[in-house]
């Protein structure tokens, strides 16, 4: 296809990213946080680069300060705070989307079924949805969290394992956080589905999942990135929340809000072992809320 | 209820009938706590392979639910009796499980609002082809070509640069052109085009007609045109149906209707249309409303608005009878 053309007819989304590409804030923000995912992965290559092991402890050279080898010098335990603070990284970012997307495919399921059906079945899941509202958020993480593995039948060594509690936080987090999303694609459906493309589409023989894939879903992605982006910085927060309560990720795993939760007892002694995971969790919290306003702006069909 | 009748290819029996739609005493109810309503009641018409069917009336009585009745789309409330075949094939006790393979297939549907009858997400080529994918089992790949010769077909300039565009970005003839394309495209036996033009300008307008028409000669399709839009029925239908109130009060040849219209209603609607010879202050208007059609009402549904109705009017409901030759009329005033 020649470039004309490509302007042409340029797809809803091409339009978007250069609405997009105009917001200067939302463009930072989106500069900022695929920066902090790079930072993170760069614990691979610096780690041998620097031939040091962040997780090998060496009480000799607590909080020493920054050297030719260890950037940002040592933490309490004489662990390298720089390659920490990138794996910290890798850990809380793999969990803000993680748990996003998780929660955006069953908000995304639930909500098309709710809105598309109606009636009593979008009664009952949006009851349901009300229902996972009404409950009080954070005893349930706390209770949820303290759940011991092994008696649900997991083998010790993976109840242990820091992957497994990267799942738990995961699957913790995405069975809150999916309520908003299904409550705005329901919303979305609602009024879809009464449009005559629907009909069209059920009148050329289209059956009722294909509809909902290629005739509603389309439709209405628009509100659930911009729901996503929003939601993703509040799953960031909150997986710092949970770490700092000490429900969350699992020490010796790194992740900023544990970082930040073993900081607290040094603030007076270390205090910049508190500042930069602090300093990482706000920084990436404030890029995605830019890149979620610069998304909604975009996804503005009054913008059309 | 799965009836083995339905074929998928064209077979003897597609070919045996001439008449390629046939309504035999279609009837659809809606009922509610305040009792039932009879919105399409004992409709019966046939349009044979190339001829197009004029439906009139005014708003709410029935043409589109006549419609949506033949597609199987009646809302879930309402209740659909009466036999409907295409093509010499029984529709009304196939399964619910098998009606898309009739939608698109056999019967086809224009709709009359073409910025909201297509998928603001999807390019239009994507949207043929996947109907042609649906129906005639084309990979994907030959579906879009296909998809760029129907596009030709109804007259899209560059038609494979086209595919690609989205609906937006089209003007609402163009739309309507890909419409068209979209319903013919697996070359239905019927196509239901509701108001297909009354969303255009007039220019446009008769592009569309002179469109449909040509693609109706080459396709061989019958054709049921839903309009309130005499003008347009007069021009392009074969026959005519008046309905009133769900049902047929008079049905005869499109130059007989407007010549000879015998049904006071019929007579009130062409009596509306603006003519340039005699310029009017204020056009003719039909009093009254349409009835609430619950149970409570008796005799001819037209009567409380109806210069000539008397009391046998109100009391005994008139039957369609044949006045003339092919023209028939539903009402007590007028006699062979």
């Amino acid at each position: 296809m020649t470039a004309s053309a490509m302007t042409l007819h340029a797809s809803p989304w091409q339009r978007r990213w250069a609405r997009f590409r105009r917001n200067r804030t939302a463009l930072a923000g989106l500069c900022v946080l695929i920066g902090l995912i790079m930072f993170s992965l760069a614990a691979f290559p610096l780690e041998a680069f620097l031939g040091i092991d962040a997780n090998n402890a060496d009480l000799l050279s607590r909080f020493d300060p920054p050297s030719a080898t260890n950037w940002l010098g040592h933490d309490e335990l004489g662990r390298d705070v720089l390659i920490r603070l990138m794996y910290g990284g890798q850990v809380s970012l793999a969990v803000g989307f993680a748990a996003t997307f998780l929660g955006a495919v069953i908000g995304i399921s639930i909500g098309l079924a709710a809105g598309y059906f109606g009636g009593r079945v979008d009664a009952l899941l949006m009851r349901f949805t009300d229902g996972i509202i009404a409950l009080p958020l954070l005893p349930l993480l706390i209770v949820l969290a303290a759940i011991d593995l092994t008696k649900l039948g997991f083998s010790t060594d993976f109840a242990r394992s820091g992957a497994a509690s990267f799942y738990r936080i995961v699957l913790i987090i995405a069975l809150i956080d999916w309520t908003r999303i299904a409550r705005l694609v329901r919303a979305s459906t609602l009024s879809i589905r009464e449009r005559e493309f629907v009909l069209a589409a059920r009148v050329s023989g289209a059956g009722t999942i294909r509809i909902l894939l290629r005739s509603v879903l389309p439709n209405v992605i628009a509100p659930i990135i911009v729901a996503c982006s929003q939601v993703l910085g509040s799953v960031i927060l909150f997986e710092a929340v949970l770490s700092f309560l000490g429900f969350g990720i699992v020490p010796p795993t790194p992740s900023w809000g544990n970082m930040l939760n073993n900081a607290q007892e040094l603030v007076a002694t270390a205090p910049l072992l508190a500042i930069y995971p602090g300093l990482f969790i706000f920084t990436t919290v404030i890029a995605v809320n830019f890149i979620g306003d610069g998304l909604q702006d975009a996804f503005d069909p009054r913008a059309e | 209820m799965r009836s083995n009748r339905l074929e998928s290819e064209p077979g003897p029996s597609r070919l045996a009938s001439p008449l390629a739609l046939e309504v035999d005493g279609l009837s659809v109810d809606f009922s509610s706590h305040e009792g039932n309503k009879r919105v399409v009641d004992g409709v019966s018409y046939a349009i044979a392979r190339g001829q197009t069917l004029g439906v009139v009336g005014e708003s709410g009585c029935g043409k589109s639910m006549t419609a949506l009745a033949l597609l199987g789309l009646v809302p879930k409330q309402g209740c659909v009796t009466g036999r409907i075949s295409v093509s010499g094939q029984g529709l009304s006790e196939i399964a619910i499980d098998e009606w898309p393979e009739i939608r698109g297939k056999r019967i086809a549907m224009v709709f009359q609002e073409p910025m909201t009858a297509l998928n603001p997400a999807m390019r239009i080529g994507d949207q043929i082809a996947e109907v042609l994918h649906l129906h005639e089992g084309l990979s994907w790949k030959e579906a879009r070509e296909r998809a760029v010769e129907e596009l030709r077909l109804v007259g899209i300039p560059s038609p494979a640069e086209r595919a690609n565009a989205y609906p937006h970005q089209l003007s609402g003839g163009m739309r309507q052109r890909v419409v068209i394309a979209m319903a013919l495209a697996c070359r239905p036996d019927v196509l239901i085009a509701d108001e297909p033009t009354t969303a255009l300008d007039v220019t446009i307008q008769a592009q569309i007609l002179e469109l449909m028409q040509r693609l109706q000669d080459e396709i061989g399709m019958a054709v049921q045109f839903i309009s309130h839009n005499l003008a347009v029925v007069s021009e392009i239908a074969d026959d005519v149906i008046v309905m009133y109130a769900g049902q047929i009060v008079e049905r005869a040849s499109a130059d007989e209707l407007f010549s000879n219209p015998l049904h006071p209603y019929t007579q009130g609607l062409i009596a509306t249309l603006p003519k340039i010879e005699n310029r009017q202050d204020e056009l003719p208007v039909i009093p009254g409303m349409v009835p609430r059609l619950d149970g409570t009402l008796k005799g001819c549904r037209f009567a409380g608005r109806c210069v000539k109705a008397d009391s046998e009017c109100h009391a005994l409901i008139p039957v369609l009878r044949s006045i003339s030759p092919g023209h028939d009329v539903a009402c007590h005033k007028v006699r062979p």
